[in-house]
């Protein structure tokens, strides 16, 4: 075996996989696992730990890996996550705790995502579940959202004896994990619903169809309904537009509305009711994760997929995998492209985007090279679907309803990152609703430094 | 699980039910809506709420079959429950805003067309417990899809019934019925609050325009969330996107783009299925609801 690389990971045939929605990456056997793990050089002192937002004591679960101690494995694993089989899905590891492992210098880093989704995975084929509280302290406290934050703020709370419920607002919890990110890449019911299983098993309660700030507010779960203490971990809902004209056309979409539709309310599965546009000629605008899903989403319901992305191939800030395998499905990418104006047929449906082509000049305030457009060169790209796949904002609804809840400019909830309290008392808040737009495990992260501030606030005071 | 207490058939096509919602009727307002599930694989349907017992934790929807879901809904029965039922959602009415005093100045119009006639009932009742008693147009294409009338009369100061074939009550649209008012019994209004089809709302705007009498509508697009989330529900309203589901349902009825909103409406209906709808409705076709595969 040659030890600078990486046992190679199964995935499904692309041209196979663009015809349905099931899982991409087929993951690690135990054996192709255990060989992995044994690459890893057991460092005194864990880069990969530090690069994780949750801290996983990495190189003691692959140890664990390494010696076919699955079970213990997970218990590592578990103390410090409430979504591994998640987060091995969907992290990017490649920036993370990959990036700064120590086999990356030489050769290819240790496949650590891949292994901990293999021990997630293995656990819950062999019914396993993270430890349960022995005692309950006695206090309450609301987590508002089940998405990654909300999860994971709960699950640690529950494990140091916390009595918590979660109010999620759609009728499924899980949040962006079950309305944003597609099937193909995060199973729902083998892995999501059973992660949520998980949480729930140490002792939360979810309820479900509660919209906080509408069907009850934050003061009244704080007085009427006896929590000690309330984390928002409310996420970013509210989807971007262009502004450009024709952007109200019949076929444009949010990336949100066309994700909801096919993945929370499966409409992409004809025995359920939701109906979806599939679009035989689809556009879809920005470059990030999110684009990606839709785009594939896109593909899979049948459509020729064009990705349009202002900046050029280096900038596209989705992950390099997500990318790589979009490309190997068939997605075309126009980059360098930015629409201007959508056009309309006589019924109001849209017909093609019209679209200027751009050019790199100084880099801007995010570090990114600024596109530039070329003057004059103004051309048409057919389509019958255009999705907008522009970044998301928190949802104004918490806050508004929620006195004493300051936000900043640009509507996120201000927390202090290293144990998440707001400027009101008792009140907690991460995720995206405090960063905007990020990642699932950055949101876990939050989750966590709260619960920990949620605890010394009511244990300690 | 949300239990349905009472079920009725207000007409044809049209139904009532009483639904156990003790979160929803706790902090309800009227103007505002919900969105209910049948079951595990059922859409997302938003209903506007006609009535709520706050003591009971009940809350009166009413709802017309258009389209599968909501034939299945009619199906079920009283003791049957719904998987989900989310709300109160969007903002409250305008008028809950306003204080006593500007109440009371205000001489108001409801128009309530059709099935719209449900959400209209909320607000003159709530006027009515503040001391205010408002004159209200129920219109429809002919009498058996009259609904809420009497229940409407104990709370308002005039009821006016209009039928598009004169089967009952004032034969014209509800437009004739305001002009009527307006031209020949001399009556004046400063408030005009019209609920019903999208056609009616928009024709009811231009007349109003020209009355120059302020304007409130509400909106029902086709949504998916009900907060904020998707953006199907967008509309122009003075030129802005606005999202009926959190910056509405009611807008300026002088400021909504009625034609564009007509377009998305029928978004997801088939060639077949309007033809259907066209015949079934005649002049009241609006281009029905979000779900058309028959």
């Amino acid at each position: 075996m040659d030890m600078l690389k990486r046992v190679p990971v199964k995935e499904q045939d692309p041209k196979e996989r663009a015809g349905n929605f099931k899982e991409v990456c087929l993951g690690y056997s135990e054996e192709e696992a255990i060989a992995e793990a044994s690459r890893c050089l057991k460092c005194k002192n864990p880069r990969c730990q530090m690069g994780c937002p949750v801290n996983i004591d990495i190189p003691a679960f692959i140890k664990e890996v390494a010696e076919r101690d699955l079970k213990n494995a997970y218990q590592i694993i578990s103390r410090y996550s409430s979504l591994p089989a998640v987060c091995g899905r969907v992290c990017p590891q490649e920036t993370q705790c990959e990036a700064k492992c120590i086999r990356g210098i030489k050769g290819e880093p240790v496949s650590i995502g891949k292994l901990e989704r293999f021990v997630a995975d293995w656990a819950m084929e062999h019914k396993i579940h993270p430890e349960a509280p022995k005692h309950k302290n006695g206090r309450k406290v609301a987590v508002i959202g089940s998405g990654p934050s909300g999860l994971t703020c709960a699950g640690d709370l529950a494990k140091d004896g916390f009595e918590v419920t979660i109010f999620e607002a759609l009728h499924e919890p899980g949040g962006v994990l079950v309305y944003g990110i597609p099937e193909f890449r995060l199973p729902k019911e083998r892995v999501v619903r059973k992660e949520i299983e998980n949480v729930k098993s140490l002792g939360v309660k979810i309820e479900t169809d509660v919209v906080v700030g509408k069907s009850v507010t934050i003061d009244e779960l704080l007085t009427e309904e006896g929590f000690d203490a309330v984390f928002i971990g409310s996420g970013a809902g509210l989807p971007k537009f262009m502004g450009i004209p024709g952007e109200n056309a019949n076929g444009v979409f949010s990336a949100n509305e066309y994700l909801t539709r096919s993945n929370l309310m499966k409409a992409y599965d004809d025995s359920y009711d939701t109906p979806i546009i599939a679009g035989k000629k689809v556009a879809v605008i920005g470059g990030g994760n999110v684009a990606m899903d839709a785009a594939r989403t896109a593909l899979r319901l049948g459509a020729d997929v064009h990705i349009v992305y202002r900046r050029s191939e280096k900038e596209l800030p989705a992950r390099a995998e997500e990318v790589h395998h979009a490309k190997e499905e068939g997605i075309h990418f126009n980059l360098l492209t930015n629409p201007i104006k959508i056009h309309t047929d006589e019924n109001g449906w849209v017909k093609g985007l019209r679209c200027v082509r751009m050019e790199l000049g100084e880099p801007d305030a995010s570090g990114r090279r600024r596109p530039n457009v070329i003057e004059g060169s103004d051309f048409m790209i057919e389509a019958d679907t255009v999705i907008m796949a522009l970044g998301t904002s928190p949802n104004p609804l918490i806050a508004s309803t929620t006195e004493g809840l300051a936000l900043n400019s640009h509507g996120c909830i201000i927390a202090k990152e290293e144990d998440g309290s707001t400027t009101k008392k008792a009140v907690y808040a991460g995720g995206d609703a405090v960063t905007g737009a990020a990642t699932v495990i950055l949101a876990m992260g939050a989750g966590k430094a709260a619960a920990k501030g949620i605890r010394e606030y009511l244990l300690e005071r | 699980m949300y239990r349905i207490v009472r079920k009725e058939r207000l007409a044809d096509n049209i139904y009532l039910m009483d639904v156990e919602a003790k979160r929803v009727a706790k902090s309800c307002h009227p103007g505002q809506f919900v969105i209910v599930r049948i079951d595990e694989k059922g859409e997302r349907i938003p209903l506007t709420i006609c009535d709520y017992d706050r003591k009971e934790g009940r809350i009166t929807i009413v709802f017309q079959t258009v389209g599968a879901s909501t034939k299945m809904m009619a199906e079920l029965k009283e003791g049957d429950s719904f998987r989900d039922f989310t709300g109160p959602l969007g903002c409250p009415s305008e008028l809950t805003t306003m204080t006593e005093e500007d109440l009371k100045s205000r001489k108001i119009l409801f128009v309530a067309g059709g099935v719209g006639t449900a959400p209209v009932y909320p607000q003159v009742k709530w006027l009515n417990e503040h001391g205010v008693k408002a004159d209200c147009i129920i219109g429809a294409r002919s009498g058996n899809l009259i609904i809420l009338e009497e229940q409407m009369r104990q709370e308002a100061a005039n009821v006016y019934i209009t039928t598009d074939d004169g089967s009952r009550g004032f034969k014209g649209n509800v437009n004739d019925k305001i002009k009527e008012l307006i031209e020949n019994e001399h009556k004046t209004y400063d408030l005009v609050i019209a609920i019903g089809p999208l056609i009616m709302m928009k024709f009811v705007s231009i007349l109003t325009k020209s009355y120059h009498i302020p304007t409130i509508v509400s909106m029902n697009p086709i949504m998916v969330d009900g907060t904020g989330m998707c953006g199907a529900c967008r509309l122009s309203v003075g030129g802005k996107i606005k999202f009926a589901c959190v910056d509405g349902p009611e807008f300026d009825g002088h400021l909504v783009d009625f034609d564009q909103a007509m377009k998305r409406q029928q978004m997801y209906m088939t060639e077949e299925g309007r033809a259907k709808l066209r015949k079934i409705e005649g002049d009241s076709f609006q281009g029905g609801c979000n779900l058309c595969n028959e």
